[in-house]
């Protein structure tokens, strides 16, 4: 793959919006959006010895957007993450943080906010103690610092633990601390390395609207790590997945899930079934798949950016567009085949099915209101082609 | 018998072998030697028993005791202190190291697959009138005649650390491989540099390491008589060397009771001491 980034959403991505003159006048902007440009990461590779961690990626990073690195573990988040904290050097390529080179700048001169899995606040210093951590290398004087540990504690909703020890909080109570640590100096960037992971997963849901406020109220360019798709979906302005080092898509959650960029981001965000089809021409302004199992399925030009011509390609269903019914006659315009119920997943208010049409085994994810079907059941898979998507065969 | 009561038995009976052979060993052998204490040895050479209160006199009042008592402390001291400042960084590297940790641990413990005493010994082949160190200096023509190394008390308190250094490796690097090493990273991304970020995170945290080692360097050298025997002169006894003298030489039991009492009473109440802040390092811990 000589592209790494398939789909080019504006304003965040790579060669159009490098312009090196910009970055020389000490600020790089893309001239489309005029939107500075917080975090630029320019044809970065992290290798370990014979091992390429990250294959030459780069992306842009406007300022105040909330960025999130999915992707399953061994993907290269982290280390790209941890290569833009200065936790590890790039192999090659250029990181810059507000238009400046920070290839040489150790983290401590860097002006991130860094938030661990673990926490890692320190067991021996008082809470607040912790969050006056930063401010001491920054020159506060001790007044103002106690009224910024104050504001920072009241900004996670934490105002009166001040004088307690890490320990005696909870997790989702350290992490806030932490968070709180990072963001009292004022970063340039916040880096969130999979801060909601440790944590139970009530405890998470809530953590993760609460941290989404925060960032929104302070404004910081943030890069937040996870391989939790939901995680991602819920919080991001735009979401990187990565695969094995390599940038996979890049664009908003609502794109990403509903027109994937390749079968991985199909799989990896939500079910999917991947159907092996072929292009048989255009109608209109729809590609039109052949598949077995469902006939000429008209995919809408938007859902199939890659698919151009005849030939082999690939249709992609999500689970919950794939409707369950009676066996009777469909609508107009909806592609109805018969199948057999095989397995029920009940879910309460929704029932993930495993079905057989054909020879074929798909997942439908269907919302419920009354009884599901039963095992065995004869049903009518419904599809409506615009909730489709279409890849290219790799 | 109930379950409760199966179980709340079951600590005593696992203890009970330790706390027999310490009872047998230990304890039963201390009463021995406060008993021996408050004998009389007479003119003639036996021993008198009885309630006396001599040796007491003799140990508690005599200035040369107090002396080699006090320079004993001295050298346990500096001893303890070169430990912490050679092992600290000895052990800052293990417990930072990558895969090979339990490599480096085998290496640092290879020295006890060698007698005690055989490793206090090999260092007379090293600075001796004829050893390593002057044979090179006299076959490089730097010098003609050998160089008195031996038999001081610098090479004494040589002696002791290479004997009590890893006593407080071991204890530092347990310390440190329990820190979790995103604290550092923390305090970095905060603006403080790897220096402050060790003296403000990493030191704080790992002194219940280091007061450990310290403790163990300092009662196993202030208690030792092998290295001041073998490598030092005769002016630099250790308190546990007139100990071994009194019974051993001049096989004075009750003098060499009082003695060793006297050395196990300063012993034991500067670990009482120092366990006041040791109790408070282990909270500090107990607290992360």
């Amino acid at each position: 793959m000589v592209e790494n980034v398939r789909a080019r959403p504006e304003g965040l991505l790579t060669p159009e919006t490098r312009f090196p003159a910009a970055v020389a006048a000490g600020k790089s902007s893309s001239p489309e959006t005029g939107i500075v440009s917080s975090v630029t990461l320019s044809d970065i590779v992290k290798r370990f010895e014979a091992f390429t961690a990250v294959h030459k990626t780069s992306l842009e990073i406007p300022e105040g957007n909330f960025v999130t690195l999915l992707g399953p573990s061994g993907c290269g988040k982290t280390t790209t993450l941890r290569m833009v904290a200065g936790l590890l050097d790039p192999t090659e390529g250029e990181i810059l943080i507000k238009g400046r080179k920070v290839n040489d700048v150790p983290i401590h001169k860097r002006n991130l906010g860094l938030v661990f899995q673990n926490y890692a606040l320190f067991p021996h210093k008082t809470i607040a103690e912790n969050v006056a951590f930063g401010l001491k290398y920054r020159g506060v004087s001790k007044q103002d610092a106690r009224k910024r540990v104050q504001g920072a504690l009241e900004l996670v909703q934490l105002p009166g633990v001040g004088d307690r020890y890490p320990k005696q909080l909870s997790g989702g109570q350290q992490q806030r601390i932490a968070l709180a640590r990072a963001i009292v100096i004022e970063p340039d960037v916040l880096l969130l390395d999979e801060p909601l992971s440790a944590l139970d997963a009530n405890l998470r849901e809530d953590m993760r609207v609460e941290l989404k406020r925060i960032q929104e109220r302070i404004g910081v360019t943030t890069i937040f790590v996870t391989h939790d798709q939901s995680e991602a979906l819920a919080m991001s302005d735009q979401i990187v997945v990565m695969s094995a080092g390599r940038v996979e898509q890049v664009g908003a959650p609502e794109d990403v899930y509903n027109t994937p960029a390749s079968e991985f981001v199909a799989n990896f965000l939500g079910a999917s079934n991947i159907l092996p089809a072929r292009c048989v021409g255009r109608d209109g302004d729809a590609a039109v798949l052949e598949t077995e199992t469902f006939g000429r399925v008209p995919v809408p030009a938007a859902k199939a950016p890659n698919v151009s011509g005849e030939g082999p390609a690939k249709l992609v269903v999500r689970a919950e567009k794939l409707q369950l019914s009676p066996r009777e006659a469909p609508a107009d315009g909806v592609v109805a085949v018969d199948a057999t119920v095989e397995a029920v997943d009940y879910q309460g208010q929704a029932v993930r099915y495993f079905v057989r049409a054909g020879d074929r085994h798909l997942q439908a994810i269907n919302m419920i209101d009354e009884r599901p079907f039963a095992e065995g059941a004869p049903v009518s898979l419904r599809l409506r082609p615009r909730d489709c998507a279409a890849l290219p065969v790799s | 018998m109930s379950v409760e009561r199966r179980e709340a038995r079951q600590p005593w009976i696992l203890l009970s072998p330790a706390m027999a052979a310490i009872t047998l060993l230990l304890f039963v052998p201390l009463i021995f030697i406060v008993v021996y204490s408050f004998w009389l040895r007479t003119a003639t050479g036996a021993d008198q028993a009885g309630f006396y209160l001599n040796n007491w006199n003799e140990a508690l009042t005599d200035p040369f005791y107090r002396d080699i008592l006090l320079n004993t402390l001295k050298i346990a001291a500096i001893t303890t202190i070169v430990c912490a400042l050679m092992g600290y960084p000895a052990a800052y590297f293990i417990a930072r190291s990558r895969g090979n940790k339990a490599i480096l641990l085998l290496l640092l413990m290879l020295p006890f697959w060698i007698s005690y005493i055989i490793r206090t010994m090999s260092w007379i082949n090293i600075l001796g009138v004829s050893g390593a160190v002057n044979s090179i200096l006299i076959w490089l023509g730097i010098i003609d005649e050998p160089l008195q190394m031996l038999y001081n008390e610098t090479t004494v308190i040589l002696g002791l650390v290479h004997f009590l250094l890893p006593f407080m490796i071991l204890n530092v690097f347990v310390s440190l491989d329990g820190i979790d090493e995103t604290l550092e990273d923390a305090a970095n991304s905060l603006g403080a540099t790897k220096w402050q970020g060790f003296l403000e995170v990493t030191l704080p945290l790992s002194l219940p390491g280091l007061a450990a080692g310290g403790l163990l360097c300092f009662v196993l050298g202030a208690g030792t008589y092998i290295t001041p025997l073998v490598l030092g002169g005769s002016t630099d006894a250790m308190f546990a060397n007139l100990v071994f003298e009194a019974i051993i030489t001049q096989l004075n039991w009750p003098l060499g009771s009082a003695l060793s009492l006297m050395l196990l009473a300063v012993l034991g109440a500067l670990v009482l001491i120092y366990n006041r802040y040791l109790g408070m390092a282990q909270l500090m811990k107990g607290l992360g």
